[in-house]
């Protein structure tokens, strides 16, 4: 009895280890789902964000098919790297509209000359109150609104065209 | 030494991509006129974490999204709104999560319970410790 007490302090001592060891060969995912999901789009009325594409309302969702909503701004590298894969899905005939965030309409102008404009709408969310309102925790991030008006799915990061199929299932499943 | 000049540079893109060119909202930096009200923004601003450098509350974070939430919570604190109130609105979007003041529920009773029981278990340690040295 007396000895195996001794091993104990050990036996606590490696569980401890191998606790600390896999959080670091594993480390936890930080990734902040929206809670929104399954709920209707906040109400919202965002200005254009530029003038080469119309403002933004939740008001424009809702109306029997399923759109993207795209969180995006001028000043986010991974943005530009998701803008042909957006590109790519526009072109298959996918509705975007997007949110541009805490951005100057010029640098949303300068962004989708460079970058290519994949929106029909953009609204502009200067104080990023539309993106707090959806539970969103950064740029990029994609949500999926059904036909109905509600927050179906959402994608945290840039798009890959890995994340294609998946998005496409996800409108598919919002009709 | 090559590594260590790429990792800097690394870093120095990641910030460069956090920021845009737009100041801070109004609301941010500045206290509300009212200082009871500011008092009571502060309090809930210490009690929210910012959602991107997770582990900061708003009131400490330098991250642009922590300084439109910082805005929002001085705005709706204005307006009349409870602090409770905006923390509830900020736990509906982003989860239980968001908030540095857990409520008790089945997911966080162990936070709750747990230091009871270990408080229980010293105590009871310590008991039989003191009863033995006073056999000797």
């Amino acid at each position: 009895m007396k000895r195996t007490i001794l091993w104990v302090p050990l036996a606590l001592f490696g569980l401890f280890f191998g606790i600390v060891a896999y959080g670091l060969i594993n480390p936890a995912d930080r990734t902040i789902e929206s809670k929104m999901i399954g709920k209707p789009l906040p109400q919202f009325a965002l200005p254009a964000a530029y003038d080469g594409r119309p403002a933004l309302a939740s008001a424009d969702f809702g109306k029997g098919e399923p759109r993207l909503l795209n969180v995006f701004a001028s000043w986010c590298l991974p943005c530009i790297a998701e803008a042909p894969v957006l590109e790519g899905m526009a072109k298959q005939g996918v509705p975007i509209d997007a949110i541009a965030i805490r951005d100057k309409p010029e640098d949303v102008a300068a962004f989708l000359r460079r970058n290519g404009n994949p929106y029909q709408r953009i609204g502009s969310d200067v104080k990023s109150s539309v993106q707090l309102a959806m539970g969103s925790s950064g740029v990029p991030e994609t949500f999926v609104i059904d036909g109905k008006g509600v927050i179906r799915y959402q994608h945290v990061g840039d798009i890959r065209p890995e994340h294609v199929p998946t998005i496409l299932e996800e409108l598919r499943k919002a009709r | 030494m090559r590594a260590l000049l790429a990792l800097l540079l690394m870093t120095a893109s990641v910030a460069a991509w956090a920021d845009s060119t737009m100041p801070a909202a109004e609301l941010a930096d500045t206290q509300l006129r009212d200082p009871k009200q500011e008092a009571k923004a502060v309090a809930l601003m210490e009690t929210l974490r910012c959602v991107v450098c997770q582990g900061q509350s708003i009131a400490d974070s330098d991250a642009e999204i922590a300084g439109d939430m910082r805005a929002m919570v001085r705005e709706r604190i204005q307006k009349g709104e409870s602090p409770e109130q905006i923390r509830a609105w900020m736990v509906e979007r982003y989860g239980e999560w968001v908030s540095y003041k857990p409520g008790f529920s089945a997911g966080t009773a162990p936070l709750w319970i747990a230091p009871l029981l270990l408080l229980a278990g010293g105590i009871w340690l310590a008991r039989g410790r003191l009863r033995t040295r006073k056999k000797n």
